[in-house]
């Protein structure tokens, strides 16, 4: 990796850079262990709310747009949840979740992967999502890199559940201590702000199986920004929003999502890129905007 | 102290106790199962509808502190908060 500016972040083994990638087009990476994926979260696909995004049914659409405009195409795109906006209607749901299937298509990467977030998959416990998407939970690896995508969203009450548990222990028994980990999630896996809602209500019991593994790192969405968090050696990264920002944790009365600002629109949306690299064992995250400024 | 949950408000929304004093607060729901959830004071509860659910705390700090339904409940279910106020 070359000449990028980055700052440390206090307390945390990883680094944030803040400007953008020198890469050429092409292939990325010159190791076979070097790769780099691109996480959008929280798109709300039917929300609707003039005062806090006007843009609703663009923010997405130019997203995308915005990713298929990178110099150097991603190993693969991953949405970490919330990808419609919730309705007590089914039918409503399946409709919101096809238009964003259907959206998600344009990305040039054929190389796509979902999670559901509570307002896909709650009500329902997953059953419309996993119509249109698949399975709820799910591994894969990818240039030595084992990826754990886990639902912490289908159970209304925020659990992983006993089951899911069972899956990610039996699963981590196949892993050696020092392998490279990711875990994807909606929720956070550690209690940031349970007054808020943001938290796992089992998430403990997922922290204390991924922590004998030396190279764990969480990216999530949920909670609408940037937050970086460490339990033990486990780094938590949460992403931005791709419909409207929300406070930061505790800062005001209510979780109430932050107003459009037409001097600055789309202030506080966004997505990531996240650099995977092998020796060290590092995750380099560049967020950029949906507009170019 | 007694409080129903119905989508998606709690009723009453604020609850005024006494530091120290012991508390029972009993929740009812009317439509879906619901749920009640302090974290500042470490108490919760699902609330099912037709079984009243019973939280016992003695709060032990001044000021005011949100509680929230933990249980995803549907498209208000964010908006559903309550305040307890805990005076001297």
């Amino acid at each position: 990796m070359n000449r990028r500016n980055f700052v440390k972040l206090a307390g945390l083994g990883g680094v944030v850079f803040t400007s953008g990638l020198a890469r050429g087009a092409g292939t990325y990476g010159s190791s076979q262990d070097e790769f780099f994926f691109v996480q959008l979260s929280d798109t709300h696909w039917g929300f609707q709310g003039p005062a806090v995004n006007p843009d609703a049914a663009g923010t997405l659409p130019k997203a995308i747009a915005a990713v298929n405009a990178l110099e150097t195409q991603p190993d693969f795109v991953v949405f970490t949840g919330d990808l419609t906006h919730t309705t007590d209607d089914p039918r409503e749901r399946r409709r919101r979740l096809a238009e964003f299937r259907d959206l998600a298509r344009g990305l040039k990467n054929p190389n796509v992967r979902f999670m559901p977030g509570e307002h896909d998959a709650a009500l329902d416990d997953g059953a419309a999502y996993r119509e249109l998407f698949g399975p709820t939970h799910y591994a894969f690896d990818h240039k030595g890199v084992h990826f754990i995508a886990l639902d912490n969203v289908s159970d209304r009450a925020a659990r992983i559940g006993e089951e899911q548990l069972g899956w990610l222990k039996a699963d981590l028994e196949k892993r050696k201590r020092d392998e490279r980990i990711v875990v994807l999630a909606h929720r956070p896996l550690f209690p940031l702000y349970p007054q808020w809602d943001w938290a796992t209500r089992d998430g403990e019991q997922a922290l204390e199986l991924l922590m004998p593994y030396r190279n764990v790192v969480v990216f999530y969405g949920h909670i609408h920004q940037e937050h970086h968090y460490k339990t033990g050696h486990i780094e938590h990264h949460s992403a931005k929003s791709l419909i409207f920002p929300l406070p930061a944790p505790g800062s005001m009365p209510k979780r109430e999502p932050i107003k459009w600002d037409p001097a600055q629109p789309y202030r506080g949306l966004g997505y990531r890129e996240v650099e995977a690299e092998a020796g060290p064992v590092a995750y380099r995250i560049t967020e950029l905007p949906v507009i170019k400024a | 102290m007694r409080i129903a949950a119905r989508k998606f408000v709690y009723l009453p929304q604020e609850v005024t106790l006494k530091k120290g004093v012991p508390v029972v607060l009993e929740f009812t729901a009317e439509d879906v199962v619901m749920g009640f959830n302090a974290p500042d004071f470490n108490v919760r509860a699902d609330i099912v509808p037709g079984q009243p659910a019973r939280v016992r705390f003695t709060p032990d700090k001044l000021g005011e502190f949100t509680y929230l339904c933990d249980i995803f409940c549907g498209d208000g279910h964010e908006r559903m908060t309550g305040l307890l106020r805990v005076v001297a």
